[in-house]
């Protein structure tokens, strides 16, 4: 695992929480810096993926392990 | 990026229709959209300051029930006095459970992210409604209103 900068722990939260919650915590962010997120929902996989893509931010690492989801995403 | 926009009619009043208003509102909000929903009907039930939303089995057979009550109760049982109370309350014990956001939360991060929320003035007229019992801030407008933004809207969606 690469280095971050901030974590988010969205353990536990169902959709559309984790994205809403590292929306929040990446506009804290400068552009460049890394968030490094923690969740459990399946669907965050995709929903990280196309946010990314919508949102101009780099999904720079996408991993599972034992349920739970780890995603590194670099400020646009 | 250049600003996306989408519009909402939301036109029910029930728990389980309050969800994909402000779902897909607070994630697009998220993503970057420009958002308004504007409330008519029943849906200005999701704009009172105490919300009290209830998720009826009622005309509803695809509503999974716990414990094979479904089986026990068929349709009628649905009718049964005070079966509302008992789904809703199961309902909210399993969303919470699940990590499903509350309406009230939702609806307050559609507020943060700026979602323009805009209730009918006509409804309000209509069902004798108080201002005072809505949230404030809201925006009391007409089907132009509507129009001016959905016009050129990305997304329209009738809820």
């Amino acid at each position: 695992m690469s280095d971050f900068d901030q974590e988010l722990d969205a353990r536990g939260l169902n959709c559309p929480l984790p994205i809403l919650r590292a929306k929040k915590a990446i506009n804290g962010l400068e552009s460049g810096q890394v968030l490094r997120i923690i969740a459990t929902d399946p669907g965050s996989v995709k929903d990280f993926e196309a946010f990314a893509k919508q949102t101009g931010n780099e999904l720079m690492e996408s991993a599972e392990n034992g349920g739970e989801f780890t995603f590194l995403m670099k400020k646009g | 990026m250049s600003e996306k926009k989408l519009a909402i009619i939301a036109t029910k009043g029930t728990l389980d229709w309050a969800y994909p208003p402000f779902i897909l509102s607070s994630t697009a909000a998220a993503l970057g959209y420009d958002v308004m929903i504007f409330f008519t009907f029943y849906g200005l039930q999701l704009l009172k300051k105490d919300l009290n939303l209830k998720v009826s089995p009622l005309g509803n057979p695809g509503m999974p029930m716990p414990m094979g009550m479904d089986k026990w109760f068929p349709v009628l049982g649905t009718a049964i006095p005070g079966m509302e109370s008992i789904m809703t309350m199961m309902m909210k014990n399993t969303m919470k459970k699940k990590g499903v956001a509350s309406i009230e939360d939702l609806r307050e991060l559609c507020i943060e992210a700026e979602v323009r929320l805009v209730a009918c003035q006509m409804t309000v007229d209509l069902f004798d409604m108080k201002q005072s019992d809505l949230l404030d801030g809201l925006e009391f407008v007409g089907a132009a209103t509507f129009f001016e933004f959905a016009g050129d809207a990305d997304i329209t969606l009738y809820i």
